[in-house]
């Protein structure tokens, strides 16, 4: 065996031992877990039931789950809209700027989001940072109720995933080929034609590459939803993670986490479909 | 209506330090097929996206159609540019390429339909509507461009370098169709290339540039016989150069012309005075060679004697490179096959060969030493 073949052969096999072992056997273990029966005194009993499943068609637990979809879209959308200005200005921006524009993007990353979280709370507080500020520019004589709402936990996602949504969008628009802009313009397309019905099409793997990176985690980010929504505001990732610590109720948590796994596997799959529906349409 | 559709008024552009267009003035006439010719970096293109509108003049105007449009965008133009690189619209059918124009003219239905199918007809692709770019060939793309600019019946089409990613013998029909089309349309077209071949054989008049000048105008025939400098001599075709010095003036434009002990008297377009160095231009075909023992020698002061450096059998033609034996220059020469000559053991020239080298006098241009 040729040394080249044996690297090929040790790198692949050393990913699909830490896979199997640190991916795939845990979540073979909830799935099992998801279907068994919590114990008094032992977490798991092994009595085989769906009851776990069957509660998550309780209304309390549904709502958690239209909620946490509500949030994570909400969050999605505002990122895209500002996440795709930003992008498209890096994009644009004089070469010699850009990596200096992208290293921005990526400084928070230096920093836990656990403890940008907790920044967030500074900044959100009765007494914090934002409502000091607009009292002194006596914009407001009260102070707001910020924190500890949808809207602190939508501000504290959409500021945590953010760069999820610039960085894919980025490598779409500055892949986009400029002449195919100038050509709409030739033909008379004016700037918002141009943007509809050129750079939006022609970036969209960016948009939908940035939305499920923002998306697909904003609905287990529970550290956010606990900081900012206080016990108001409940998400997938806030049920399953009381279900495993506080609950004590595995087959309960595990059921909601393969749930949401699935879920997750039906939208990429839906996405999937779509993209080679599009493509389909290529080979006619 | 005014006579010339488009009009560029001493027009410059620069690019911070870097001046890429000296004052150009250029009229396009109406309905004529102008080419750009120059080499990359003359500033043909930038003459093109002048006119487009995606480059705003530094100083200078744009005149369409009479019109002032300096100052407006390529959206409100009418003009349409094919583009080098053909910029179809990868996610779009061929049909909603070439739609893309009149729908946002508003223009719907079934006039909509006419229109693009029209279009398509027009560059023989009506069968390909429901095609993507992706699935044509490059010389497909090309006429989808084409399509796509023409159907909104622009005033002026420019079409930018928009042969030259083709194979050469696709290169060659489109030239043609191009030529065509223009001729049954009657649109006026201004054509940009490097290739002097293309733009000889495609123009009405040709526009010769060099680093941001404009240097002759003229129809393919007067650019190609009558250059007007140096440039326009060696650009446009392959030429031969000697150097000389008036000896004599006639009055009559004629003048004895010192070309290293030759002394031959040749008619010029220009006047010189005695002493004046001049440049002596003749094309290679119009270039006779001599074999040892061959035809009758005149006058000896004509002849140039020389040896053959290189033969290249062309097909048509025999090309000889020839060195001089006075100057050690070389001379390229082509040869054609004589159909009536019955020996058939012509143009067989061996290296090394010595040969005497003439021309028809009057078919030379004599231009100011540069």
């Amino acid at each position: 065996m040729s040394d080249h073949a044996l690297f090929k052969r040790v790198a692949i096999g050393t990913i699909a031992v830490w896979l199997l072992l640190f991916a795939f056997a845990p979540n073979l273990m909830v799935v099992i877990a998801s279907f068994l029966t919590r114990g008094e005194s032992e977490f798991l009993v092994w009595t085989p039931t769906t009851d776990a499943y069957a509660r998550m068609l309780d209304p309390l637990y549904l709502h958690v789950f239209w909620n946490s979809f509500y949030l994570s879209a909400m969050t999605t959308l505002l990122c895209l809209v500002i996440g795709y200005p930003f992008a498209y200005l890096i994009a644009r921006a004089n070469p010699a700027v850009r990596p200096y524009l992208l290293l921005l993007v990526i400084i928070p990353f230096w920093t836990s989001s656990l403890v940008r979280t907790y920044a967030m709370i500074v900044i959100l507080n009765t007494n914090g940072l934002l409502n000091t500020l607009l009292q002194s520019l006596g914009l407001i004589d009260e102070p707001l109720e910020l924190l500890y709402t949808d809207g602190a936990v939508i501000a504290g996602l959409v500021y945590t995933l953010l760069p999820f949504m610039v960085l894919p969008l980025y490598a779409a628009i500055e892949k986009l080929d400029w002449r195919l802009v100038e050509a709409a313009r030739d033909l008379g397309a004016r700037k918002v034609r141009t943007f509809a019905s050129v750079i939006i099409p022609l970036t969209s793997p960016g948009i939908v590459a940035g939305c499920m990176l923002v998306f697909l985690p904003g609905l287990g980010m529970f550290y956010v939803a606990d900081f900012l929504g206080g016990s108001k505001t409940t998400l997938i990732g806030n049920l399953i993670q009381r279900q495993f610590l506080s609950a004590r109720d595995w087959p309960f948590g595990s059921a909601a986490s393969v749930t949401l796994t699935i879920v997750m596997g039906l939208m990429i799959g839906l996405y999937l479909l779509a993209a080679k529906r599009a493509n389909a349409k290529v080979e006619v | 209506m005014s006579e010339h559709v488009i009009e560029l008024r001493s027009a410059t552009k620069a690019y911070g330090k870097q001046t890429v267009l000296h004052g150009v003035d250029l009229k396009v006439r109406r309905g004529e097929f102008l080419t750009l010719l120059g080499p990359s970096g003359c500033g043909k293109t930038t003459i093109l996206r002048l006119l487009a509108g995606f480059e705003s003049p530094t100083t200078g105007t744009v005149l369409l159609d009479g019109q002032d449009v300096t100052a407006l965008p390529p959206e409100d133009r009418g003009v349409n540019t094919v583009f080098q690189s053909y910029a179809l619209f990868p996610h779009m059918t061929v049909y909603d390429n070439v739609a893309f124009g009149p729908r946002i003219k508003g223009v719907g239905g079934s006039e909509l339909d006419t229109r693009v199918m029209e279009a398509l007809k027009t560059v023989k692709l009506d069968g390909f509507a429901q095609r993507k770019p992706a699935q044509l060939s490059g010389g497909q793309q090309q006429r989808v461009a084409i399509a796509r600019a023409l159907v909104n019946r622009p005033l002026v089409l420019l079409l930018d370098e928009s042969l030259s990613a083709l194979d050469y013998k696709l290169r060659k029909a489109m030239q043609i169709e191009l030529k065509q089309l223009q001729r049954q349309l009657g649109i006026t077209f201004v054509f940009v290339t490097h290739d002097q071949e293309e733009a000889l054989s495609m123009s009405d008049r040709v526009v010769v540039m060099n680093a941001g000048n404009i240097q002759q105008i003229g129809t393919p025939r007067e650019v190609y016989e009558q250059p007007e400098n140096l440039f326009v001599a060696k650009f446009v075709g392959e030429i031969n150069t000697l150097t000389g010095t008036v000896c004599a003036v006639h009055g009559d434009g004629s003048y004895d012309i010192d070309l290293f002990g030759h002394v031959i008297d040749l008619r010029a377009r220009r006047s010189f005075a005695v002493g004046a160095e001049v440049s002596v231009l003749i094309r290679p075909e119009d270039l006779r060679i001599w074999r040892e023992g061959e035809g009758t020698v005149e006058d000896l002061a004509d002849l140039f004697p020389g040896t053959v450096e290189e033969v290249i059998y062309k097909g048509t033609t025999v090309d000889l490179i020839v060195r001089l034996t006075e100057t050690r220059e070389l001379l390229s020469t082509t040869q054609f096959f004589n159909e009536d000559d019955a020996s058939g053991s012509l143009l067989d020239y061996r290296i090394g060969e010595p040969v005497h080298v003439d021309w028809v006098h009057g078919w030379e241009v004599i231009l100011p030493h540069e």
